[in-house]
């Protein structure tokens, strides 16, 4: 109880302190009249916090992340042998394009994959031209080419390991992975 | 096939595995070992005589006799005790070795020179025509006996098939084992497997520099796929291709002086030539189509490569400096990966039967297609430097192996590794 009174005394302390500082004196003259040995913790030189996080273009990009926001899905699947961006993912691409364009300075890496039938430097050339699909479509919505580079992982990293339709559905896939991400 | 003939390769195999126990000169990874699947249907019985002296380097005529039997070209003869035991210095009884069945007898000795090192000499002779075929001698250090032996069976095999032998030859590969790729170097049976490079991203496309110093590959060390060209000697390795998009497919002109490769810097997939320093890049061809997987034929004129620009992966040629590409492939509707055989007749590639992969064999003047393989899932096929087999990649029981097949299709070898998948073999030059 002790504690939390001590808190509270601190913390509106430092509330006041704080209101008497900018609005008496903005060049800081209000620590004259701060007096010795009384309320330590409320004298205390405040932090202000400068947040980048919610900041488009920063290190870290919280709607990218965010689960709720669609611009946090990053996968197209495809049909066997198709390179065609399917109109299910056309929100998706569009979100990003949005986002690209609204972001002019972020990066966007494309990994085109293929299934692992085939030869692989077939493979290699069939998961750019998946890559090249979406960042066409990205541009044609309005982002810059500067921003996007796509390339291909072929047959060689596939999310699903197994030998089978299943899998392969997993496998054919482009990612779009932003700057800091790859 | 008689289970005695096996019986030479297992205990190769073990005294390998004990040999590289012991010595510690060969790091964790295993080494391949071969098994044979599929011999020649004539095969010359060689009697082959335990050289004189042979076990102060740990013997030659083990090493000899595997190299002759993998072949699948000949057949080695048990040959009895004699005392005393015949050398090249011996008068040859050749109605005695007839008597034995063997068509050509290889008799040999080892001695120590005075400063540490040794001498081998060997003679071969053709039992049948009762011709001397002559030998050669070798200074050699221990450490230098497989080597050595080696180059005894190319010796023999050149004798008496009328073509160079590849027993000295080096092959190239990939081992995945969990996350860690390896490309490795061995000799072509096996033995002595070394690292390259070791990576936790895909290595693939290895692809021998004509003198054999050099391997270009592509990595995706970086995330996507880039071209590098790798000293073996010192580990120097430099980036030969690494422009925005993806970087692929390297393969060298037969002069060593120009890498072909698959880019997709300005769009789609392309081929581009380029000084194997990176260096004058050129593009060679403009589709708007896929076109990968580019060889020169041997003479150097021309550039096989793999395209779609017909609606399905086909197999085309166009002249090495650009122009024209005629199509070559016609049967089927998906044959990539070209590779000419090194005396330019014939065409080897994957190709889709069904739901199968296979290697397939075209030759280019009367246009017979011939499959070679009774596997499913076969990749990357590459011709040792005399164009008697084809090695190339394949899955069995879910695992990645390697195996190899003779052009005629009857000799059929498979190489396992301890653990882990081996993939992407390249088959390297003569070694002068």
């Amino acid at each position: 109880m002790r504690a939390i009174l001590v808190a509270i005394f601190a913390a509106t302390g430092l509330f006041l302190g704080a209101c008497s500082t900018t609005s008496e004196d903005p060049q800081g003259a209000s620590v004259e009249s701060r007096k010795p040995g009384a309320g330590t913790d409320a004298q205390k030189p405040r932090v202000a916090t400068v947040d980048l996080t919610n900041k488009p273009g920063g290190a870290s990009l919280s709607p990218l992340k965010d689960p709720a926001n669609i611009l946090s899905k990053r996968s197209i699947y495809y049909d066997f042998d198709r390179f065609d961006v399917k109109d299910e993912y056309r929100p998706l691409v569009e979100a990003h394009a949005k986002y690209l364009r609204e972001n002019p300075g972020t990066k966007m890496l494309i990994q085109g994959n293929t299934d692992e039938r085939g030869s692989r430097e077939y493979n290699v050339a069939l998961g750019q031209r998946r890559a090249d699909g979406v960042k066409r479509m990205l541009m044609l919505l309005g982002a810059k080419d500067a921003q996007i580079e796509a390339v291909s992982l072929g047959e060689e990293k596939p999310k699903s390991e197994g030998n089978n339709e299943q899998s392969w559905a997993q496998n054919r896939r482009s990612d779009m992975l932003y700057g800091g991400e790859f | 096939m008689s289970p005695s003939r096996f019986a030479p390769f297992r205990w190769l195999a073990s005294a390998a595995a004990l040999l590289a126990g012991l010595l510690g000169a060969i790091p964790a990874h295993a080494q391949l070992s071969i098994e044979i699947t599929g011999a020649g249907a004539q095969r010359i019985p060689v009697a082959i005589v335990p050289f004189a002296g042979e076990p102060a380097i740990g013997g030659l005529t083990q090493v000899i006799r595997a190299d002759l039997e993998r072949s699948g070209l000949f057949r080695t003869l048990e040959v009895p005790p004699l005392s005393p035991s015949p050398t090249e210095r011996s008068e040859v009884n050749f109605a005695e070795w007839r008597a034995r069945l063997a068509d050509a007898l290889l008799v040999g000795s080892v001695a120590a020179r005075p400063d540490g090192r040794f001498e081998a000499r060997f003679k071969l002779y053709d039992i049948v025509q009762q011709r001397d075929l002559s030998g050669i001698a070798f200074t050699l250090s221990k450490d230098q006996a497989r080597a050595t032996a080696h180059r005894i069976a190319d010796f023999v095999y050149e004798k008496l098939i009328g073509e160079k032998g590849v027993f000295s030859t080096r092959i190239a590969y990939v081992v995945k084992r969990g996350n860690r790729y390896e490309l490795q170097i061995a000799d072509a049976d096996g033995f002595g497997p070394e690292t390259a490079l070791a990576s936790f991203e895909p290595i693939i496309s290895p692809a021998w520099s004509p003198d054999g110093r050099r391997l270009a590959y592509v990595s995706f060390e970086n995330k996507k796929p880039v071209v590098y060209v790798h000293s073996l000697v010192d580990g120097k390795r430099h980036v030969a291709a690494n422009f925005r998009g993806s970087n692929s497919a390297p393969a060298w002109s037969p002069d060593g002086k120009t890498l072909v490769v698959s880019l997709s810097r300005e769009g789609g997939s392309q081929l581009f030539v380029l000084n194997p320093d990176g260096s004058g890049v050129r593009r060679l061809t403009s589709s708007a189509a896929i076109d990968t997987e580019p060889r020169y034929s041997p003479d150097g004129q021309w550039i096989y490569f793999t395209s779609d620009r017909g609606g399905s992966p086909q197999i085309y040629r166009m002249p090495a400096g650009g122009g024209t590409p005629q199509r070559v492939t016609f049967e089927g509707s998906y044959n990539v990966s070209p590779r000419i055989s090194p005396d330019g007749r014939h065409l080897a590639y994957i190709a889709r039967n069904g739901g199968r992969f296979q290697v397939a064999l075209l030759d280019l003047n009367n246009r017979q297609v011939q499959i070679l393989t009774d596997s499913d899932r076969d990749e990357s096929p590459s011709f040792a430097p005399n164009g008697r087999m084809i090695l190339l990649a394949t899955v069995i029981n879910e695992r990645g192996v390697l195996s190899a097949v003779s052009t005629d299709g009857r000799i059929k070898q498979r190489l396992t590794t301890g653990g882990g998948d081996v993939r992407e073999p390249a088959w390297g030059p003569f070694i002068e």
